[in-house]
């Protein structure tokens, strides 16, 4: 575990393998909320935490519960269900304690469930740290710390959409191309500037 | 036995679950870089869909509605798990070739969609036929994204060499040009409806 390993976790999963731009994950939140900047950050805040925390839950799981009974096929069922049961209590924790926050994002929360960077993220966790049936040393922190920097990149990705599309909302557009269509074309363009940061290996 | 036929074109033009209903789109973004990657991926949600879908609605009733979308992600992350381990022992090299996204099926909204809009409503025969269809429209539109991008990206088809001396456009084979062809399609097909309305 040494500083540069989480360099290269932080600029990876930021910005070359951007989870929206170049893994396609959560693509269907990403079009769909980011119309204004507003509750696109919501949602990216929402997601942040819920991929942060699910990525550590899931790295206990996998560590203490399938690896030693050897139950490492049951990872997705086992995975899915944690995800959803946990955006489930958040959910009911958030309105319980805070109406004012879960009014802010109450309504993105249960769609965080189906969102496939959550799963995705947990998933490419331990293909990446785990080698052989065997935890990496430090590989908490990594996992942690990946959760952390997936989150960052989908802030950024939504970010930039949300500002993109406020504006093009005053532009004449051919009508076949309004909202999806060039939603994705726009999302296109984006992924080619981020290609530019694939000269940025270690 | 007309109605059965009718539940499954539905799927494969009118109501295509990629470029009509846009569903499901990160997994055919990501595997379309070729097409038999496309295929393999089609396949396999295709089974899922086919399997949850007949189980599901054969549970309905079994189903308390307020715990519902936890039930439907249990049956289906079952056939998910069926799918990953049969890819994995069968061929090896497709499995490597999609990776995350076998697992992902899970979460593919079509997949849920079905379950959540279809067969928690109607029967079994007519549900297996629904995820027939909506299955071979997902796998259709994955052959027809994942043909534009494999010959403009390498001027190959299924690893054949189409035409000789064409030269390739890499950006179709970067993630940047799956985007560009989904919208490009989508507007097209866009554009095909508003001219029959």
């Amino acid at each position: 575990m040494n500083l540069q390993e989480f360099l290269t976790i932080f600029i990876s999963a930021v910005f070359i393998y951007n989870v929206i731009l170049s893994r396609f994950l959560g693509l269907c939140s990403f079009i769909a909320i980011s119309k204004e900047t507003k509750p696109a950050l919501a949602m990216s805040f929402a997601v942040m935490f819920v991929i942060t925390m699910s990525s550590a839950i899931t790295w206990f799981i996998y560590r203490f519960l399938l690896l030693p009974f050897g139950l490492t096929y049951l990872r997705t069922i086992s995975f899915i269900l944690v995800i959803a049961t946990f955006v489930q209590l958040v959910e009911m924790v958030i309105r319980k304690t805070s109406p004012q926050l879960y009014r802010a994002f109450g309504i993105y929360l249960p769609l965080i469930t189906v969102n496939c960077a959550v799963l995705g993220v947990a998933v490419l966790n331990i293909d990446m740290f785990f080698v052989n049936g065997k935890a990496v040393a430090g590989s908490f922190y990594y996992t942690v710390f990946q959760g952390i920097c997936v989150g960052v990149g989908y802030t950024l990705a939504m970010l930039l959409m949300s500002g993109i599309r406020q504006r093009l909302e005053l532009c004449d557009v051919p009508k076949p191309f309004k909202e999806f269509p060039l939603a994705f074309i726009i999302a296109s363009i984006l992924s080619l500037s981020f290609m530019g940061f694939n000269g940025f290996k270690f | 036995m007309k109605k059965l036929i009718a539940e499954f074109t539905k799927g494969l033009i009118k109501e295509n679950p990629t470029f009509i209903l846009a569903l499901g789109l990160c997994p055919t973004l990501a595997v379309s870089v070729s097409v038999s990657n496309g295929i393999g991926m089609g396949i396999a949600a295709t089974f899922v869909l086919l399997g949850s879908s007949v189980i599901i609605s054969f549970i309905k009733n079994f189903i308390p509605e307020r715990i519902r979308i936890p039930c439907y992600i249990v049956v289906i992350a079952t056939f998910v798990t069926i799918a990953e381990l049969c890819m994995k022992a069968y061929s090896p090299a497709l499995d490597r070739a999609l990776g995350i996204y076998v697992p992902l099926i899970v979460v593919n909204c079509v997949v849920l969609g079905r379950a959540e809009a279809f067969a928690c409503k109607n029967n079994v025969m007519a549900s297996l036929f629904d995820g027939l269809g909506m299955g071979v429209g997902f796998t259709l539109a994955l052959i027809l994204i994942s043909g534009i991008r494999e010959f403009l990206g390498t001027g190959r088809l299924l690893g054949h060499t189409v035409i000789n001396g064409f030269e390739p456009v890499f950006v179709f084979g970067m993630p940047s040009g799956a985007l560009l062809v989904i919208g490009l399609l989508l507007g097209f097909f866009n554009f095909l409806k508003g001219r029959k309305a």
